[in-house]
């Protein structure tokens, strides 16, 4: 008897096609791509706001149009994506035990729902759109 | 017995004469109740002798029989016929080297088993007559679900940071670390945490959870990943802020 | 085999991704209104600057811009690795200067105002 065991490869670059989960996964890894150039975005504007009024409405000038409004659009989607799927996996980081039993997960994640609904709505109400 | 045919291709690899695996299509006479490996066994008895694989309790507790079932990570007691349409591939556990037919080699996983201590250590050694370890239900709670684990190695085939880091410690030796670290009446976290804390243990995790949805016991590798990730960090600053704090 | 130093990275990739979680889809809002023309007058100069001004705006802002940055550069190294490119050290390096970077410069924008 000859042992001879055969190693089956994994592709390094298209394992995700493998199975649906895996997309699921590479679609919220990839909202990074979208909170980092949003970030820069706001880089960008902190740095024109620093410059004086000129500057910075000339920023808001370019910023005004149809194809920025359409990738902030995107940018919005993958927003919310990363914080639905942030949110509905707090309960495995942060179990919470009372006397023996753990804290139902869904309650974890509604409390995040909530806060987030009454912050998203205090900057909105805040920043003067309502 | 009131019987259907089931047609079962299943990934035959014999060391000895092939060089790389093939399937190999069985028609097997099953009933409505069946599992796959009750087809597996069917065939093994009346139809082709040669066909290996490991199985023993056929009640999902030895945890010997998992294999990719159309794809998926699965105990094969545990799979029912009845849910599947059609043909049913039947392959050995993804990311493991395949010994024979749907025999893998599970060394790596054994020895990064024994890597995490995965026994009581008790902080101090009582003397015999002065009783056992106790332990409150609630401290029993803290780590009962991750204590459910029978090293299936199904999370294994199913991460795919260990498929492409074949380093990694993988969901099912840390959950078993965390078990341990998180019961009342054990000492040996700082032992663990020298493993499970390094570059290769919990930080080439990227939080798939692919290993908590194949789980067949409803272990929740995933979430104890994920404690380990807090508490070593916890740990990083404690080391570097607070000075002589415990390691 | 030694404990890892990646808690450094992975605790400011999470609070970052808690703070996107809870206030990045309001600010792109925020962003998109004015794209189409009708930005919120809080993203009007002198409301902004006015913000700005303050110790709480100026800390606000870094924490936002800051957190956001380290959060996308942590994500992004993983995430490239699991895309296939397998140069872990060199793409560290190039993602956390650039949220170190980043940082950087929203305290410096942020001392000008």
């Amino acid at each position: 008897m000859s042992r001879r065991p055969y190693v089956r490869e994994v592709s390094k670059t298209r394992w995700y096609f493998r199975h649906p989960r895996y997309l699921r996964y590479m679609s919220r890894e990839v909202t990074c791509v979208f909170i980092g150039a949003f970030a820069l975005l706001l880089l960008c504007a902190l740095g024109r706001l620093a410059q004086g009024q000129a500057a910075y409405e000339s920023f808001l000038a370019a910023l005004e149009g149809p194809w920025s409004a359409f990738g902030l659009l995107i940018v919005l989607i993958f927003a919310v994506h990363n914080t639905t799927s942030w949110f509905n996996v707090t309960p495995k980081a942060m179990p919470f035990q009372i006397g023996e039993e753990f804290l139902p997960g869904k309650y974890i994640v509604a409390a995040h729902y909530a806060v987030w609904i009454v912050f998203s709505v205090a900057a909105v109400f805040f920043a003067g759109v309502l | 017995m009131n019987a259907r045919i089931v047609q079962l291709d299943v990934l035959r690899y014999d060391p000895e004469t092939d060089s790389e695996p093939h399937f190999q299509r069985y028609a097997v006479p099953c009933a409505e109740e069946w599992v796959v490996l009750d087809a597996l066994n069917a065939i093994k008895e009346s139809i082709d002798p040669t066909l290996n694989y490991r199985w023993s309790c056929h009640m999902a507790v030895c945890g010997s029989c998992g294999m990719m079932i159309n794809g998926e990570p699965k105990l094969s007691c545990h799979a029912f016929l009845r849910d599947y349409d059609g043909a049913i591939r039947v392959e050995p556990l993804a990311n493991f080297p395949i010994e024979r037919d749907l025999i893998t080699v599970a060394d790596d996983f054994i020895d990064k088993l024994k890597r995490v201590k995965p026994y009581l250590i008790p902080a101090r050694n009582e003397p015999v007559p002065e009783g056992e370890y106790k332990q409150t239900p609630a401290q029993l709670m803290k780590y009962r679900q991750f204590s459910m684990c029978i090293n299936c190695m199904l999370c294994y085939a199913a991460c795919p940071e260990y498929a492409l880091q074949p380093m990694f410690l993988g969901p099912a030796a840390i959950a078993l670390a965390h078990r341990y670290n998180l019961d009342s009446r054990d000492g040996g976290r700082d032992e663990r945490q020298e493993v499970i804390a390094s570059n290769a243990g919990v930080w080439e995790c990227s939080f798939v959870g692919a290993c908590s949805e194949v789980c067949p016991k409803a272990v929740d590798p995933a979430a104890a990943l994920q404690q380990v990730k807090v508490a070593s960090t916890i740990d990083w600053f404690k080391e570097r802020l607070l000075p002589g704090a415990a390691k | 085999m030694a404990k890892s130093n990646k808690p450094i990275v992975w605790s400011l990739f999470a609070a970052g991704g808690t703070l996107a979680a809870f206030l990045a889809p309001a600010l792109v809002l925020l962003f998109l209104l004015a794209a189409l023309g009708h930005a919120p007058s809080l993203l009007h100069y002198s409301q902004l600057h006015a913000f700005a001004a303050r110790w709480f705006g100026k800390l606000f802002l870094l924490t936002v811009i800051a957190l956001f940055l380290w959060h996308a550069a942590h994500r992004l190294r993983v995430t490239l690795h699991d895309f296939g490119l397998r140069q872990d050290a060199a793409v560290a390096v190039v993602v956390y200067v650039v949220a170190a970077a980043g940082t950087l410069m929203s305290v410096l924008y942020l001392l000008r105002i």
